[in-house]
């Protein structure tokens, strides 16, 4: 099995006719954690819905290629059943199918028929990994996402994260509304999944969840584009400095998309 | 282009078809009356749906279909496991199987079909058909059924006499030749509690019939019914399907319908809470799929004072298909306490499907509660893009989310083999 890889170049994306993501280029591999950081308004996420195919983000120019395919001829079920994987920042509720029926499509989704998961097998491996994110046996149960608060979704976004095993996974703002204790249970389930075969993208404004989770690089996003790169040292700085230092010498006065100078 | 609407059937034909099965002479006389009113009475008016090209009167009547003892595949694999012994199939009009517990006939009741009562329960029966919940009179449809009625049940449950197991009835039509004209009584005495399902179902994909249901339900005081119903007939059937009840003191009926004929369909179901302290609760699924034009109706009036009144419906429309739903709540003046409460919602999966849900309430009484909530609306493309983002393709994205959509109501049927019957229905409709 060759390592996974995702190779973004000169990738530029618009919401409604507005450029919000002008000319970004990044690398991911498989064994790989990459954290892109930067304060609001840059275009993380933007960047993160536009790589899974969100209907609302159009991809102007620039190439993404997935293991060597091209990202962008896939459909969104497609990229998904090649091996992406995206947590969302905000997961949809769908009412009416529990959590378990609708993992286990995800997982028989990527099989040929006849080799669905037997319900035995997906059970364990559910009951598993839910004890392993402290989350209570009834949320297999409950509708998708339906009711459930923040914190509830992302660990859910984790479950389905470690049940699915994708080559690449982009988390969005995973952090976002979780408390420390919540971080930390989210944290273990990413690095449970850490191995050669498995690259993440973690899209975050708060170096926090960095505690728990040592990227290997650490990316910075302003105005739509990865200005500064570095190791977790980065991370660490931008903590400690805030991002006004990366400004002053960027010569940005406006770090959010449509201000460049 | 205008459709027949005289009869072909006269006098003498009804004369020699009701003295054919030996009926009580007020049966040919009513039928005798319905023929004529059946010239006369205008068409239902059903709200916002235009039947005027609809053919729902032309019909042959009676099937000259073979008689089989065997009872086809399709129609074995609807009976539930609970019902297998108080069973009524009546295919093409007539009796392909019927029997009833030892148990239930030593308590007095009657589970038989309808030719059967006419001749062994006529008193019986003159007292329930089409007097106090659909009358013949009501319009030219009602009167064509009374007047060429041929099959149907009949169900008669004594005082106090509580059925632990439900009853089933199946009609299975696949004389693509004839016309169903099927009549449902059931009459539930003071304190007695009956559960009944049935299953319509018909093979008419391409050849045209006309498809004529009534249903009387009667609670008396005290009295529980729950009637649940999955309609199944095939495209080439146009029904129009009168449903309904009436709730004495106490009583209470509880409907679960699953709507989901493949031809055009009007469908009526009414409540009236007519004693004090009277309770209904009506649920339905829906489907629309092709070009199906469907009009649902499902409506509780409240008489009684302390009557509680709660309709839920959930329809999806698919492909061209368009459909009305219109719930109506109406609280008579005197009806005093009373509640009264309906949701309808409706999925359109297609740019062309139509879906107009129409909450109704009418409230005559001040010291009433009563509520209403209703939505139309499309697949969400932020629900679908999540599911795919998951490896799930969009056509089982689609599924889930319609099987979602219509969960909540399916769930809340009361009886397990009118879920699982829906379940099977509704994944054939949605692939």
């Amino acid at each position: 099995m060759s390592t996974p890889n995702l190779k973004i170049e000169n990738l530029r994306v618009s919401i409604e006719d507005k450029e919000i993501i002008k000319g970004l280029n990044l690398e991911i591999n498989g064994g790989e954690i990459h954290a892109v950081m930067g304060p609001n308004g840059t275009g993380k996420s933007t960047l993160s819905s536009a790589l899974m195919g969100h209907p609302k983000y159009e991809v102007t120019e620039g190439q993404v290629t997935f293991n060597g395919e091209d990202l962008f001829e896939m459909e969104v079920d497609e990229r998904a059943k090649a091996g992406l994987f995206l947590a969302m920042q905000y997961p949809s509720e769908v009412s009416g199918i529990t959590n378990a029926d609708f993992l286990r499509s995800a997982i028989n989704a990527r099989r040929e028929e006849g080799q669905e998961i037997s319900l035995m097998k997906f059970i364990r491996e559910l009951d598993k990994k839910m004890e392993l994110l402290e989350m209570d046996s009834s949320f297999a149960h409950r509708y998708l996402n339906e009711g459930f608060s923040g914190g509830e979704k992302k660990r859910n976004e984790i479950l389905q994260l470690m049940m699915i095993e994708p080559k690449i996974a982009i988390l969005d703002e995973i952090d976002s509304g979780l408390d420390i204790d919540a971080l930390k249970v989210v944290a273990k389930g990413v690095n449970e999944m850490r191995n050669p075969e498995f690259g993440c993208l973690i899209i975050t404004h708060y170096q926090r969840l960095l505690n728990y989770i040592t990227p290997d690089k650490v990316h910075v996003m302003m105005q739509g584009r990865i200005v500064k790169s570095g190791g977790p040292e980065l991370a660490q700085r931008l903590e400690a400095e805030g991002y006004d230092w990366i400004k002053e010498e960027l010569g940005i006065e406006d770090e959010t998309v449509g201000q460049e100078a | 282009m205008s459709v027949e609407t005289s009869l072909k059937y006269d006098r003498d034909y009804v004369s020699k078809f009701s003295e054919s099965r030996q009926e009580p002479q007020w049966l040919l006389e009513l039928r005798l009356r319905a023929l004529e009113l059946a010239q006369q009475l205008p068409m239902p008016k059903p709200d916002k749906t235009k039947i005027d090209k609809w053919n729902l009167t032309d019909f042959n009547h009676e099937s000259t279909a073979e008689e089989s003892a065997q009872l086809p595949e399709q129609v074995k694999a609807l009976i539930g496991e609970e019902e297998a012994g108080n069973l009524l199939v009546i295919r093409n009009g007539k009796v392909a199987h019927s029997s009833i517990s030892e148990e239930l006939s030593s308590q007095g009741v009657i589970f038989t079909d309808f030719k059967t009562a006419s001749q062994k329960h006529g008193d019986l029966l003159q007292k329930y058909f089409m007097k106090e919940a659909v009358s013949v009179e009501e319009n030219r449809l009602t009167a064509i059924h009374a007047a060429l009625v041929t099959n149907g049940a009949f169900i008669h449950v004594p005082k106090n006499v509580e059925l632990k197991t439900p009853l089933q009835a199946i009609y299975f039509h696949d004389d693509e030749q004839t016309g169903l004209v099927n009549h449902v009584i059931i009459a539930a005495e003071d304190n007695s509690s009956v559960t009944y399902v049935e299953n319509y179902l018909s093979t008419n994909e391409t050849r045209e019939s006309v498809a004529n249901i009534v249903s009387e339900v009667f609670a008396g005081p005290g009295a529980k019914v729950v009637y649940g119903a999955v309609d199944n007939l095939a495209k080439g059937m146009t029904s129009y399907i009168n449903r309904r009840g009436r709730a004495e003191r106490d009583a209470r009926i509880d409907w679960a319908l699953g709507q989901l004929n493949d031809g055009n369909t009007v469908s009526d179901n009414t409540t009236h809470l007519v004693g004090d302290g009277s309770y209904a609760d009506t649920k339905t699924v829906n489907i629309g799929q092709g070009d199906q034009k469907q009009n649902f109706v499902a409506q509780i009036f409240h008489h009684g004072k302390n009557s509680e009144g709660y309709i839920l419906t959930h329809g999806v429309m698919k492909d061209s298909a368009s459909s009305i739903f219109n719930g109506i709540t109406k609280i008579e003046h005197g009806a005093t306490k009373s509640n009264g409460e309906q949701t309808e919602r409706v999925l359109m999966l297609s740019e062309k499907a139509r879906g107009d849900a129409n909450p109704i309430l009418l409230i005559d009484e001040d010291d009433v509660t009563a509520g209403h909530a209703a939505s139309v609306g499309r697949i969400d493309p932020i629900q679908l893009f999540y599911l795919m983002s998951r490896g799930i393709s969009k056509a089982e994205a689609e599924r889930l989310i319609i099987h979602g959509f219509l969960r909540p109501v399916v769930n809340e049927m009361p009886l397990e083999s009118v879920k699982k019957r829906l379940v099977e229905v509704i994944e054939r409709k949605v692939r």
